[in-house]
């Protein structure tokens, strides 16, 4: 009981020096910090806690690609592809290519034309280079033989899911370069499960606009509007945004937003409304200065997302490669939409399945009502165990506080989220940390009621109710360990400091009492129990 | 220096002559628990119910809840649930999960803020669509299942049948009463109510736990002893420490309780019923039980002590 090994008491205090500095950080105001983390060499910590979005405000987003829209391109794509094969293989249709589903099917009669055609549709399927297999290996589509000539194209689910998986990868670049263009410290983008993205910015004021740039899929496309006389299958009757009532549209696409290099808002110098510059690449420049000098005199639509924003006449050929969108905006749409042209468009349409948007204002709310209620708790605490157990209650109280920066300390290390029920649960540890030195003190009580000597009461006391801390708090434990890998965020903040603090409490209220009692007994030697 | 204590030094108190008390009472209350649940359900909040959750400040400083209760007829929302708080400055609106999906529930969060944002502050914007509520159902079921399995499998290996036994059966009775806690207060259960419910699970095996070291050391001890008497002998010796430790853990629930904010306030209160229930089961619920299972059976217990 009263002999300690020199490198136990060097590492628990050691331990504790560390999460002192630790911390630090955390309690200095940002800017210090700032200068701090420029100042300082690499090992020293300079990490603040990360706050949760609970707690600084923000917004969390939950997006899901749309896998029923990612098919549907897939079997547009696949359709495209039997045509051009059928088309270089001379092979004769009967009928057209039909869509059903995930299915393509064709009738190709001859069978010579067939013999031709299949081994390279059998190439689309299995292509030479493996990265558009699926992680399963699996081939993505399955071609069936019918009978008179019927081909059937199958999209397979492997297929599926690798085309939604890229996707997703796709979503999470453009998501990015949309987020990144609100100049928002630390957005916190990543995959969620098969076809999910979860989108995370701290500190945001206005979701409206984060929402808006994120659920826009903002696929831009040139076309020109069709002609009275126009043959009904070639035209598309589209929306238009600044007046009501649907404009007929060529469905053939002159230049396509991902041949757009820049996109800038300005301001028309006629008229000073907002209106979004923009760029071509080398082959969108050309197509479009083709385009403009074939059809001089008739207006042109500028869609976006299936809605015509502007549809302006061609005064003359445009072949310099650049040009601009006017469209009655206001200064903050023609922003937003030159921040969505420049980040590109999104390979399939997303929805907001899950949104928790906490405002800065209620974030800093709930930063105070935690801190009281860790005061008041933490105070009601001291108090109760020092009138309880007198100097021993000391130790616990000393021990407590050291506890409690261990926890702080544990949570910089691992750079985890101090979310508003991570608070609670660091609380919560405040009233159960003391557990420990209870079990130790009522024991060292009773062993000394039955008529032990001081000396040996101690050391039976923390001996026999070690087993049992053990046992209590491991119960806990697990039960912390479930809570992390079941829940997200601020739950998941809750089980991290719960689990910290059991981890921390038996380092703090067994080792480090003991330390100090037996410190007091060396230098006191008293005869009697203080409790 | 004499010490403050509630539980007085070499009490004897004979707690098994209670269990004619608590066993008819902690089987009232189950059966409330349980009829209530089954007639009223658990009052889900939008993380298993699906729907928007707003909280909102009025610019003003006086929330007009009439006009904040009308937005359900004038946009077909269905009913709106408007509760003030914090002065009356505050309310939170709560809008039922729409028909039609995740685009459904944007399009309605859209509709009430147009209409509402020159006279309020959003300080909390939350939606679940239906999709993700159904997982979030899913995970704190499995939530709840694993942490009674991973009960069972520490009782299991830790203690002998009988004792594992009462265990089991006084941290199902906690579990119960949490549950019915929530039913009768109609508290909003969500998902950190989940986490609640877990972290009072571990709590009241923790309760359990140190009485039935206790126990089991003094079966070793006191071999001729009649049980009730032993199981009261242990239990005079560890209630010092059990009222101790609950109280320190009440206090630092009440804490939570009235300063740490509404958000957390039914978190806070489930915890605190926990842990009453806790404590109480762990004395009146679980010890009991071994006189019925007679535990001096077992000569010789399996696990280290």
């Amino acid at each position: 009981m009263l002999r300690f090994a020199r490198w136990k008491v060097a590492s628990v205090l050691a331990m504790t020096m560390v999460s002192f500095f630790l911390i630090v950080p955390s309690l200095l105001p940002a800017d210090l910090r700032t200068a701090m983390q420029k100042a300082m060499p690499k090992w020293v910590p300079t990490q603040a806690i990360v706050l949760g979005l609970d707690l600084q405000g923000g917004a969390h987003l939950l997006l899901e690609v749309d896998s029923g829209d990612v098919l549907r391109s897939q079997v547009n794509n696949l359709r495209d592809d039997v045509r051009r094969i059928l088309r270089e293989e001379n092979a004769r249709l009967s009928g057209g290519i039909g869509i059903q589903g995930r299915t393509v099917q064709f009738r190709v009669p001859e069978g010579s034309d067939r013999g031709r055609a299949l081994p390279k549709l059998r190439a689309l399927a299995n292509p030479a280079g493996a990265s558009s297999l699926g992680v399963s290996g699996a081939p993505p589509f399955e071609i069936n033989e019918q009978a008179d000539g019927l081909l059937q194209i199958v999209v397979t689910d492997a297929g599926v899911n690798e085309r939604v998986r890229r996707a997703v990868d796709q979503t999470i670049e453009v998501l990015r370069r949309r987020v990144d263009a609100l100049g928002t410290t630390e957005p916190n983008i990543q995959r969620q499960g098969a076809d999910r993205v979860l989108v995370q910015v701290p500190g945001l004021q206005d979701t409206n606009r984060l929402k808006e740039l994120l659920g826009t899929t903002a696929k831009l496309e040139f076309r020109m509007v069709a002609d009275p006389g126009a043959n009904p299958g070639d035209v598309d009757q589209l929306d238009q945004t600044d007046q009501p009532g649907k404009l007929p549209v060529e469905k053939r696409v002159m230049v396509e937003g991902e041949d757009l290099t820049d996109a800038q808002p300005g301001f028309d110098q006629r008229t000073g409304e907002p209106i979004v510059n923009f760029r071509f690449n080398i082959r969108g420049g050309q197509r479009f200065g083709e385009a403009t000098s074939a059809n001089v005199g008739r207006p042109f639509a500028i869609v976006l997302d299936n809605k015509v924003i502007s549809a302006p006449r061609i005064l003359g050929p445009i072949t310099g490669g650049s040009g601009q969108i006017s469209g009655r905006f206001t200064v903050e749409q023609a922003n937003n939409l030159s921040i969505l042209l420049r980040a590109g468009a999104l390979p399939a349409k997303l929805s907001i399945v899950e949104e928790r948007t906490v405002g800065p204002g209620l974030g800093q709310d709930s930063i105070e009502a935690g801190k009281r209620a860790a005061y008041v708790a933490g105070v009601l605490v001291f108090c109760y165990m020092l009138i309880t157990y007198g100097v021993f209650g000391v130790f616990a109280d000393l021990a407590l506080a050291i506890h409690i920066i261990m926890i702080f300390a544990g949570l910089v290390l691992l750079q985890a989220t101090l979310t508003l029920p991570g608070i609670a649960g660091i609380v919560l540890t405040i009233g159960m940390a003391v557990d420990s030195n209870v079990l130790i003190y009522e024991r060292i009580r009773e062993e000394s009621r039955a008529g032990r000597s001081v000396v040996l009461a101690l050391d039976a006391g923390f001996n026999r109710a070690f087993a049992t801390i053990i046992d209590s708090q491991s119960t806990m434990f697990v039960a912390a360990v479930i809570l992390y890998f079941l829940g997200s965020g601020p739950v998941r903040g809750f089980a991290v400091s719960l689990g910290l603090g059991i981890l921390t409490t038996v380092v703090t209220a067994v080792t480090m009492t003991r330390m100090m009692i037996a410190l007091w007994y060396r230098f006191g030697r008293p005869q009697k129990l203080p409790i | 220096m004499r010490t403050f204590r509630l539980a007085p030094d070499n009490m004897t108190f004979g707690f098994m002559r209670l269990r004619r008390v608590s066993y008819p009472f902690s089987a009232l209350m189950s059966i409330i628990s349980v009829l209530v649940f089954l007639a009223w359900g658990l009052n889900f909040g939008i993380d298993f119910a699906g729907g928007t959750l707003l909280e909102v400040r009025a610019k003003s400083g006086q929330a007009d809840l009439a006009q904040l209760r009308g937005l359900g007829d004038r946009f077909a929302l269905g009913e709106v649930e408007v509760q003030a708080f914090g002065g009356n400055s505050d309310a939170t609106v709560r809008i039922r999960l729409q028909p039609g999906g995740d685009a459904a529930q944007q399009a309605a969060v859209e509709r009430v803020r147009e209409t509402i944002a020159n006279d309020y502050e959003f300080r909390r914007i939350e939606v679940v669509g239906p999709r993700v509520s159904g997982e979030l159902v899913q995970s704190g079921t499995l939530g709840v299942v694993l942490s009674i399995i991973s009960v069972l499998i520490y009782l299991w290996f830790r203690y002998e049948w009988q004792l594992a036994v009462a265990a089991v059966i006084a941290t199902m009775h906690d579990l119960l009463l949490t549950v019915g806690f929530f039913a009768v207060t109609r508290l909003e259960f969500n998902i950190t109510s989940i986490a609640a419910i877990l972290t009072i699970v571990g709590l009241s095996l923790n309760e359990t736990v140190v009485v039935l070291d206790r126990i089991r050391e003094m079966m070793k001890k006191y071999k001729k002893l009649p049980i009730p008497q032993m199981i009261d002998l242990s239990i005079n010796a560890v209630l010092s420490r059990t009222i101790m430790t609950s109280t320190t853990t009440t206090l630092a629930l009440l804490a939570l309780v009235f300063f740490g904010g509404h958000v957390i306030q039914s978190f806070s209160l489930a915890m605190m019923w926990g842990v009453i229930v806790a404590t109480y089961s762990s004395i009146f619920i679980c010890s009991p039980i071994l006189i019925y299972l007679g535990v001096r059976d077992v000569t010789e217990p399996a696990a280290k002590s």
